[in-house]
């Protein structure tokens, strides 16, 4: 392998088109998500997921965005999200610097369980639990990454699933950043 | 406000009144002297509570909401100073929005305040409702509703503190009607800090000491000048940086004015209608300067042939510039006169005369096959270029400067000889047509003391004609200068060029202007011939009062040099 190689492969990881997750901590403000959110409607970059909860500092937001762009596209990205005013800060993660989870819900029919070991097994042996019984239907939830929490709908399909709805990933990068030790160096760095 | 000091304690004494009244004294409180605006059913309150101010606050009735916009940009830019405008909800507000959009890309401080409907008729479709913050949302620095009275003080200091600090820009305030009406505890308190937002970044060092090493070692090399140096008033240590080290400087056209045009390191203006030795050089310097820009595609053309050879320094206060367009060597964000002034003890004494030189003998190349001819023509009709010298000449390069978009403002931008700074007012990111008769009348309200001529092309001047209406009223002493050539200039030049000269839809039959600005008593004449020129020009300057001097120039002309639309900029064709 020569040097120039490596020079074209680092051009190419730049270009390449894959998935990212940023990481944006703001004030709770309405109408911040729409100032978030235009920002890539304006570049055409599609959000494959969005999640917007409190964080364990009280007033401050944090929103997980997921979407798929090439790293030089996602840096401009993040620089021009950084710049409303509403926002503390935003992070910008590849999947290999994050633990991340989503969670799945399916309702089947409630006579799928009556009817012998099957649907139970399934929901056992894929690390789902029940989360609700009703008489008509039954509610079943699991945690995972999405290919997980796909692969069970598939799998409950011949049961016939009346509803399946999956949430926005939710996040945690790998650092031991504590977010209000990072917030005040944020503000005293300025 | 009373503010009383009673042993440790501060107690502020606070006075009850409307929200109306309450916006009012916030403005007089942020140093507010001039309003431009335009009343309508859902603002009625605050123009009722101005009503009572008017001592104090001087507001003048623009003719068109859009014209309010670009007044205010105008008394921003010749100020530094926080433009503000008053408009009504729905159309009032939509109005707005390219003045709104023009004053985000080209950085200009600016309050809007919108009126809306009642709080409990939002979202309903109510008469002249409209989602005003919505719509504005991607074009301003920063944008809030209020509904609740106790708000406006504290919403209003944040929003000129937004609007004025760091990269300056515009700020939309929507206050609903009900929220006019009702009453608070009024007291004013400067906003100073917002907890999420830094906008002046402190300087690094080391970037600080990367910059002067690779400036102090440059063999050519080429400062450019951007809307940040005057924002920021660094105009003196710009001058003192570029004497030190002896490095030729040229300027994007909103930085046009922060360096004397007569400067001799001042090398001219960059970009697709810019000066041959500045573009062609960029191509050649060894290390490039950007100071307070950001690389907008009409400055650097093809990127991936933009300045590939050199080093470059991007000294700018916003790190969302930063690599953006153009690759930094070393990035330096912060305030462009903090990092000059820190840059200053850092840099050696140098004398680049050589390099100098070059830009001289292109410059010569331009003069003999462009410049000479624009400026002295001795063919039969009227140039742009020799209008402009005229008014040059006739000012001393002393006045302010108002351009619209098109073919007139890049002579204008190519040809005035600006001696002062904050001098030149044009709309250059998002080139709104229609922006010089409003802009220069807020330019003169805001810089009584200065002479201030628009000039403007025969289309763009149609596009907020009636803003003769708001001059005529105020008796606001303009000179308009109409460069009539009955086309749509610049669109017809590439009609001409890149569109096989298929001139669709930019010819014009336009009106008698004389006869117009005799409607509103302005003072007209109409110059058609070289002889008449030169003393139509001092007549206009001469007279006291607003003055619309109309020139027919050459229909077919061309502005050249140019750098066409996707082509590297040392490809800059001069014919």
């Amino acid at each position: 392998m020569n040097k120039t190689k490596t020079v074209t492969e680092i051009v190419d990881s730049r270009n390449e088109v894959r998935s990212f997750n940023l990481s944006i901590l703001t004030e709770n403000k309405s109408g911040l998500l729409n100032a978030v959110t235009i920002i890539f409607t304006r570049r055409k970059i599609n959000i494959e997921s969005i999640n917007v909860s409190e964080t364990e500092v009280e007033g401050v937001s944090r929103y997980t965005i997921v979407i798929e762009s090439t790293r030089e596209k996602v840096e401009k990205v993040v620089k021009r999200i950084r710049k409303l005013i509403d926002v503390f800060w935003a992070f910008v993660y590849e999947e290999d610097e994050i633990y991340y989870q989503e969670i799945a819900l399916y309702k089947v029919p409630t006579k799928v369980f009556l009817d012998g070991d099957n649907a139970e097994h399934l929901v056992r042996n894929n690390g789902a639990r029940i989360l609700v019984i009703e008489e008509d239907f039954i509610i079943i939830e699991k945690t995972g990454h999405q290919h997980e929490t796909k692969d069970l709908l598939e799998k409950l399909k011949p049961f016939g699933v009346l509803e399946f709805v999956r949430s926005g990933r939710v996040a945690m990068s790998k650092s031991t950043r504590r977010t209000d030790l990072f917030l005040r160096e944020l503000h005293n760095h300025h | 406000m009373e503010t009383l000091v009673n042993g440790k304690q501060t107690v502020t004494k606070t006075e009850t009144m409307t929200g109306a009244e309450a916006l009012i004294r916030s403005l007089l409180a942020e140093g507010v002297e001039t309003i431009f605006g335009y009343p309508g059913g859902a603002i009625m309150p605050i123009y009722d509570a101005l009503y009572n101010y008017k001592d104090q606050l001087n507001h003048i009735l623009v003719r068109h909401e859009q014209g309010a916009t670009h007044a205010a940009q105008g008394f921003a830019r010749v100020r530094n100073e926080v433009g503000v405008v008053f408009a009504t909800s729905g159309p009032g507000a939509t109005n707005l929005i390219t003045g709104i959009a023009d004053a985000q890309i080209d950085s200009t401080p600016m309050v809007c305040i919108t009126g809306q409907v009642a709080s409990n008729l939002l979202g309903t479709d109510a008469f002249q409702e409209t989602d005003v913050i919505g719509i504005s949302m991607p074009v301003t620095k920063w944008n809030h509703q209020i509904t609740d009275a106790s708000e406006i003080p504290e919403i209003i200091a944040k929003a000129f503190y937004i609007a004025r600090s760091g990269r300056p820009g515009p700020v939309v305030i929507d206050i609903t009607k009900d929220a006019q009406f009702a009453s608070l505890e009024y007291k004013y308190q400067k906003c100073t800090e917002i907890r999420t937002y830094h906008p002046v970044p402190k300087i690094k060092k080391d970037k600080l000491k990367e910059a002067a090493a690779l400036i102090n070692g440059a063999k050519q090399p080429f400062l450019l000048i951007g809307q940040g140096v005057l924002i920021s008033q660094a105009q003196e240590v710009l001058r003192k940086f570029i004497e030190k080290a002896h490095i030729p400087s040229a300027w994007t056209i909103l930085g046009l004015s922060a360096l004397d045009n007569e400067h001799p390191l001042n090398v001219g203006m960059l970009g697709m209608h810019g000066n041959y030795a500045p573009n062609v050089l960029t191509n050649e310097c060894d290390v490039l300067i950007a100071v307070g820009m950001r690389f907008d595609d009409r400055v650097t053309g093809d990127l991936s042939r933009y300045a590939r050879q050199a080093k470059v320094i991007h000294i700018e206060i916003d790190p969302s510039e930063i690599d953006k367009n153009v690759k930094a060597d070393v990035p330096v964000i912060g305030d462009a006169r903090q990092v000059l002034e820190a840059l200053m003890p850092l840099i050696n004494e140098n004398d680049h005369s050589s390099w100098l030189e070059r830009f001289k003998q292109l410059h010569q190349i331009e003069l003999d096959k462009i410049i000479t001819h624009d400026l002295y023509p001795k063919t039969e009709g009227v140039r742009m270029g020799e209008v402009v010298r005229h008014i040059s000449e006739a000012t001393k390069g002393e006045a302010i400067i108002v351009t619209d978009v098109g073919q007139h403002q890049m002579v204008t931008s190519r040809y005035y000889k600006f001696r002062l700074p904050h001098s030149n007012i044009t709309s250059g990111g998002l080139g709104t047509m229609g922006f010089a008769l409003p802009a220069a009348m807020g330019a003169k309200v805001g810089r009584p003391d200065r002479p201030v001529v628009a000039v403007i092309g025969d289309g763009g001047f149609q596009m907020t004609i009636q803003e003769l209406g708001t001059i005529f009223q105020y008796d606001i002493p303009v000179k308009i200068v109409i460069l009539n050539n009955s086309f749509l200039g610049m669109v017809r030049q590439w009609q001409q060029l890149f569109f096989d000269r298929r001139y669709s839809f930019t010819e014009m039959k336009n009106p008698d202007f004389t006869a117009i600005a005799k409607g509103f008593s302005i003072e007209s004449k109409k110059v058609t011939k070289r002889e008449e020129l030169e003393q139509g020009v001092k007549e206009m300057m001469l007279h006291p009062g607003a003055y619309l001097l109309e020139v027919t120039v050459e229909k077919e002309e061309n502005v050249f040099p140019m750098v066409p639309s996707g082509a590297a900029i040392s490809d800059i064709r001069m014919e």
